[in-house]
């Protein structure tokens, strides 16, 4: 079947099997990479985009949801090669280690913001709880989080 | 030599390509025409492979199918012992084992074809506990399943046995633990007699790769290339299994003359892949009237699953650090490391020294109740002090001050007032509190003569453009192994980290710096790579380009003409072993480590006996390790394996039914989320060793050494109930309730 559908504001069309994964849409049609497979069963959060402004697990997703939706993943973060100030508090707050649940992460805790515009710890942390991580150990996308909301 | 980047919260230089997505992983690349590649597993634990049976209704001649017949060179994974092969010829040793590869373009046919495949295997009767194991119910690997036996020995511990009034016993369990990166292992291959092999993936030891696929397809080397992709966590997971995948990827890209894809899927990961040694340790302990350790008996044994892999070597760093910190005249250490039909295991942060390290700190809390001391007061009668020798006999040259360090952290977490507070809250909450203590140590580096016998190389050499490119086959790991390395190179230079390449670990260019294990990557390599530089800038001056002091564009400038006159600027560097380490491998005696680092972890938890939910609420890690090369970095290496930590004492619980793992799911296998955590407070002491680069120690595995028995301790000292094994899940806490009620 064909979608169409928006991808980081731009209007994109493919041609898929109906139960096709947005994950897939995403890495192998669009080649848009940066969103992971972490678990493919929507436990792990490392393939978290944005779908009409809501987070979700795009390994959940299939083809036949996405007609006329608009998707953000994070290669539409940054604007014209300049970094949005959450992926700046990352790198500066050792918020990325091996960097696999970071487009996740990052998409996690852009859905927060939006919502909270001053979230506290324990909120950031409940609200990333979606979101694993084995590198970091949680406290340093905490505040990473925490201090862009601080601004 | 002033240091501009050395100490600085310097952020890790691949960080924005990290968080835009634009850092690419094996599973990112395509290549043109690649076929995937899926492993058809063994079902049974142990048996004889009667037949292999290809059914109508798969279109079996679009398939490439690769079985141990088709191995062009040596069928065994290159480690201690060759007894692992790469696919299973006629016997399975363990369930998940290899038996056949299939490749074929389409994935979603090519996973209808692996469960297609019939296998008939005649089930033969499989040891499935570390205890059955060492009990020899049944010989499954060698003639008494023991993959390696070792004694380590001081004084006269029988003679002290005999003599004691008291003898403190305990024993102690640990489980299997799945690192559970988040990026599953994956290989991308292209192979073909004429050209050879390369082989592009997410692993931890490049060399370690190139070798297994040398003798995979008898290549000489300069026919195996092996290239290290962005990897999404390893510890330990990747140190020896990507040998296993990357070798079964070129073994279809052989037959099929295409690039092959293999990446795993999770509940693949999970089952079939390494995980740390399930463990037992017996303690048998004597103290003096005045609470002095005199003889400490240990028995360590390990399960190493179906193959010996890394098994000796893990065995033995767990048994080197049996005996932890403390000083003890009469010491004896019998280890073992024994198989199961299960997946083998392998190397997990730590690498067998959290597993006898829970067991000792556990048991120090019980022999400090037994003669009437508090743990802390306990401990701290008994710590190893300068001068004095440890199990192995490796006299201590650095001025450790365990009880300054202990003092401090009872200091930072008020533990006296606490306890105190604690205890009589205790007698009317529903929910009780409890602090709980552990003291360890963390020798980096291989054990003894590894490092020499490594003998690791490190080259840096000028680009075009002048700057400093790094040549190791050190991997990035997201343990912060470039930018490491860039502020090492940039301070030996004294030249900005911005002139400074940190080169991809591809074999084709970089020489053999040894694997990314055993804390090594700062402390062993890192010197080498500072050697490197102080050489390559002596060539510069020796050649009248450069004076003793200069700027950054001096020095660019000095590179690029020594350059242009001589064709190339390359140094290399090689290991040097510091002359006061002597070691004996086959009575496991003498200066086991360069060096170590020391640590006092306290944790407090609350335990809710309505529910038997266990929750740490607040954790000290204090650690004295050398210099603090990197701040922002160090603190990561602490709070993340911290809780790894926390995960292995109380969520991680591996599940097994028949020698599988059944809980391969990242929904019922537990791995801490962000609102398991405590808030994590990392205390920094220095102490600079001598060998190390600006005196760095080695901290990465340290953190994992000290979680568990400070929270068990915590339990114990929270609730009355002695628990000896861990996960602590609810269960488990629930039945050791009921049993210190009765």
């Amino acid at each position: 079947m064909e979608i169409r559908f928006r991808v980081n504001r731009k209007l994109r069309r493919v041609c898929v099997h109906p139960l096709t994964r947005l994950l897939d849409i995403l890495r192998l049609e669009l080649g848009l990479t940066g969103t992971k497979e972490g678990c493919g069963e929507g436990e792990c959060g490392a393939c978290a985009v944005l779908m009409d402004g809501e987070l979700v697990n795009s390994c959940l997703i299939p083809a036949v949801q996405l007609h006329g939706r608009s998707i953000e993943t994070i290669e539409g973060l940054s604007k014209r090669g300049r970094l949005h100030p959450i992926q700046q508090s990352f790198i500066q707050r050792g918020g990325t280690q091996c960097g696999f649940c970071t487009s996740g992460m990052i998409m996690a805790s852009v859905a927060l913001l939006m919502g909270k515009k001053h979230p506290s710890s324990a909120q950031i942390g409940e609200h990333l709880a979606g979101n694993l991580c084995r590198c970091t150990g949680y406290s340093p996308i905490v505040d990473s989080v925490r201090k862009v909301g601080k601004k | 030599m002033r240091t501009k980047h050395i100490g600085e919260r310097v952020p890790r230089r691949e960080g924005g390509l990290k968080v835009s997505g634009r850092a690419r992983y094996v599973d990112d690349w395509t290549l043109t025409g690649a076929l995937y590649g899926v492993t058809v597993r063994s079902p049974v634990a142990r048996g004889i492979i009667r037949q292999i049976g290809y059914p109508a209704g798969t279109p079996w001649e679009q398939f490439t199918i690769v079985t141990a017949a088709d191995i062009p060179g040596s069928n065994s994974v290159a480690n201690l012992e060759k007894d692992q092969p790469f696919l299973a010829v006629d016997r399975v040793q363990h369930a998940e084992q290899a038996i056949l590869l299939l490749a074929h373009p389409n994935k979603s046919l090519l996973e209808k074809a692996r469960r297609a495949v019939s296998l008939d295997i005649e089930h033969l009767p499989a040891v499935l506990s570390l205890e059955s194991s060492l009990a020899q119910e049944q010989v499954v690997w060698g003639h008494n399943n023991v993959f390696k036996e070792l004694k380590i020995e001081k004084g006269n511990v029988d003679g002290v046995l005999n003599n004691a009034p008291v003898i403190v016993e305990g024993e102690y369990w640990t489980g299997a633990q799945e690192q559970l990166y988040l990026e599953t292992n994956g290989m991308i291959a292209v192979a073909n007699p004429k050209e050879g092999v390369t082989v592009w993936g997410s692993m931890q030891c490049p060399y370690f790769v190139h070798k297994a696929l040398m003798e995979l397809f008898s290549l000489p080397m300069e026919k195996v290339r092996v290239v290290q992709m962005e990897t999404g966590g390893a510890f330990g997971g990747k140190e020896d299994y990507p040998s296993v995948l990357a070798g079964h990827a070129a073994l279809l890209a052989w037959k099929s003359g295409k690039p092959v894809k293999m990446v795993y899927d999770r509940g693949e990961d999970m089952a079939a892949t390494t995980k740390r040694h399930p463990s037992r340790t017996q303690h048998r302990t004597v103290v003096d009237r005045n609470g002095k350790l005199l003889a400490m008996d240990i028995d360590f044994a390990i399960d190493g699953g179906g193959h010996m892999t890394l098994s000796p070597i893990v065995l033995s760093r767990g048994s080197i650090h049996a005996a932890g910190p403390y000083y003890c005249p009469n010491i004896r250490i019998h280890g073992r490391a024994v198989a199961t039909n299960t997946p083998p295991h392998g190397a997990f942060r730590g690498f067998g020294a959290p597993q006898s390290l829970f067991a000792l700190e556990r048991h120090m809390d019980k022999v400090a109740r037994t003669v009437g001391l508090s743990p802390v007061e306990f401990r701290r009668r008994n710590f190893i002090r300068q001068g004095e020798s440890t199990a192995t006999g490796q006299r201590i040259r650095e001025s450790i001050q365990m009880e300054k360090l202990l003092h401090r952290a009872l200091k930072e977490t008020n533990y006296e007032k606490k306890v105190r507070l604690f205890a009589k809250q205790n007698l009317k909450a529903k929910v009780k509190k409890g602090m709980g203590v552990s003291c360890f140590f963390h020798g980096a580096g291989f054990t003894g003569s590894g490092e020499k016998r490594l003998a690791s190389v490190v080259a840096v050499e000028a680009t075009e453009q002048g700057k400093l490119r790094v040549l190791a086959s050190i991997t990035e790991l997201g343990q912060g192994a470039v930018t490491i390395f860039t502020q090492i190179a940039a301070d030996a230079l004294g030249i900005s980290g911005q002139d400074i390449e940190v080169a991809q670990a591809d074999t084709a260019f970089v020489p053999d710096s040894g694997p990314t294990v055993a804390s090594r990557t700062c402390m062993i390599v890192g010197k080498i790579l500072e050697s490197a530089c102080i050489e390559l800038k002596q060539t510069l001056i020796q050649n009248g380009l450069l004076k003793e002091r200069y700027t950054s564009n001096a020095f660019r400038a000095a590179c690029k003409k020594y350059v242009k006159q001589h064709g190339q600027l390359k140094s290399f560097a090689q290991y040097q072993q510091p002359s006061h380490i002597q070691w004996d491998d086959e009575k496991h005696e003498g200066d086991a480590y360069g060096t170590m680092a020391w640590a006092i972890y306290i944790a407090e938890v609350s335990v809710d006996l309505s529910t038997y939910e266990i929750r740490v609420d607040d954790f000290l890690a204090l650690q004295e390790i050398g210099k603090v090369m990197n701040p922002l970095l160090a603190e990561g290496q602490i709070i993340g394996g911290v809780v790894q930590g926390i995960g292995y004492t109380l969520h991680e619980n591996v599940i097994w039914n028949k020698g599988r793992m059944v809980n391969n799911r990242i929904t019922d296998y537990i791995i801490p989320t962000s609102m398991d955590v405590p808030p994590v407070r990392v205390i920094f002491e220095e102490n600079p060793y001598e060998f190390g680069p600006s005196g760095a120690k080695g901290i990465g595995e340290l953190p994992l050494d000290g979680v568990a028995p400070a929270i068990v301790n915590a339990i114990e000292s929270a609730t009355g109930a002695a628990i000896n094994r861990i996960p602590v899940t609810p269960e488990v806490l629930l039945e050791a309730m009921e049993n210190t009620n009765e």
